[in-house]
């Protein structure tokens, strides 16, 4: 089992790549896209770049894997649905059964294995919290596993998930 | 902002919240792209994104990048134990460190006794120690764990109103 993401590339490499620009650009989009017909003419005039230029750059960090995706993030809670932070304690042997099933839900967007006696942490959303218990009960029948708890959110101070670069 | 109700939405709506989950295309043009896939105009396209943004349904629009390969490739989800009557003191506080991206409040169950969480960010683990620390004493919060992530073993987007 690879423990220490020893496999991943070194981060400078990845840095380096980035120039001036890039980093202008990045930071543009994350917080401030256009919702315009051509978003990118609209950077670049911020920029004082072409539309061309951006788009190339843009399209380079997203194959380079600096730009995840680009698109809508959405305030769950608005929406209808509810979410939760799940810890189960995993025996190590039963680690890789247990995530096959888990991640079978499409609730389930993030999932970590941490170091401490609850090694198994995920995300779970829903449109009702009935969904949610009902689910959490199906996989500690399915895989065996007891120690699961859920850990809602009763308070929120800071959600940021935009970075300037 | 007041929230919402996902029951307000119309159906086309919820088409466009669905659509939007994907990626955008980095061409000239993507939202005339995305109109002509869901057989509606552009402008009404815009104008219903910039209504859900408005309204707090999107929370945010644009590049989600991968902290990993950008200089923050360190990352501690941080629990603390921390009295219930000073949750809204320290929440705040620990909120208003850069470092930190997450903070929630979440009740204690069973076994688990941390009422605090914090994601922190570094370049090292080394770097989201010291963070750590330093927030532990602007707050006099002692009792928490870092829990490193020893593997990802999943990270996606939530596709609402998925059919």
């Amino acid at each position: 089992m690879d423990r220490n993401k020893k496999n991943e590339p070194p981060i400078k490499e990845h840095l380096h790549k980035l120039d001036r620009t890039d980093r202008a650009i990045l930071n543009e989009i994350q917080s401030h896209f256009p919702i315009k017909e051509k978003p990118y003419r609209e950077v670049g005039e911020r920029l004082g770049l072409r539309e061309k230029e951006v788009i190339l750059r843009i399209d380079r960090m997203v194959k380079g894997g600096i730009i995840r995706r680009i698109g809508a993030n959405f305030n769950s809670r608005n929406l209808g649905f509810t979410s939760t932070l799940c810890a189960a304690r995993v025996p190590m042997e039963k680690i890789s059964g247990f995530v096959e099933k888990v991640n079978q839900y499409v609730g389930v967007t993030h999932n970590y294995e941490r170091e401490g006696d609850y090694n198994i942490w995920f995300t779970f959303i829903a449109e009702s919290q009935e969904v949610i218990d009902f689910s959490l009960q199906e996989i500690k029948r399915r895989t065996g596993v007891r120690d699961l708890i859920s850990l809602p959110a009763e308070k929120i101070f800071k959600i940021q998930v935009d970075f300037e670069v | 902002m007041k929230p919402k109700q996902a029951t307000g939405l119309s159906d086309l709506e919820k088409t466009i919240i669905r659509e939007l989950t994907g990626d955008l295309p980095v061409i000239s043009r993507p939202f005339n792209l995305i109109a002509g896939q869901l057989g509606i105009s552009q402008r009404q396209l815009l104008s219903i994104i910039k209504k859900l943004k408005a309204e707090g349904f999107i929370r945010r629009f644009g590049a989600t990048l991968r902290h990993r390969n950008t200089g923050f490739s360190a990352n501690a989800m941080t629990v603390w134990r921390v009295p219930e009557e000073k949750i809204d003191e320290v929440g705040r506080t620990m909120a208003s460190f850069r470092e930190v991206t997450h903070c929630y409040h979440r009740r204690p169950q069973g076994k688990w006794k941390y009422n605090l969480f914090t994601m922190i960010h570094g370049s090292d683990e080394q770097a989201c120690r010291r963070i750590a620390e330093k927030i532990s004493q602007a707050t006099a919060m002692t009792d928490f764990q870092l829990l490193f992530s020893y593997r990802e073993l999943k990270k996606t987007t939530m596709r609402y109103f998925h059919e």
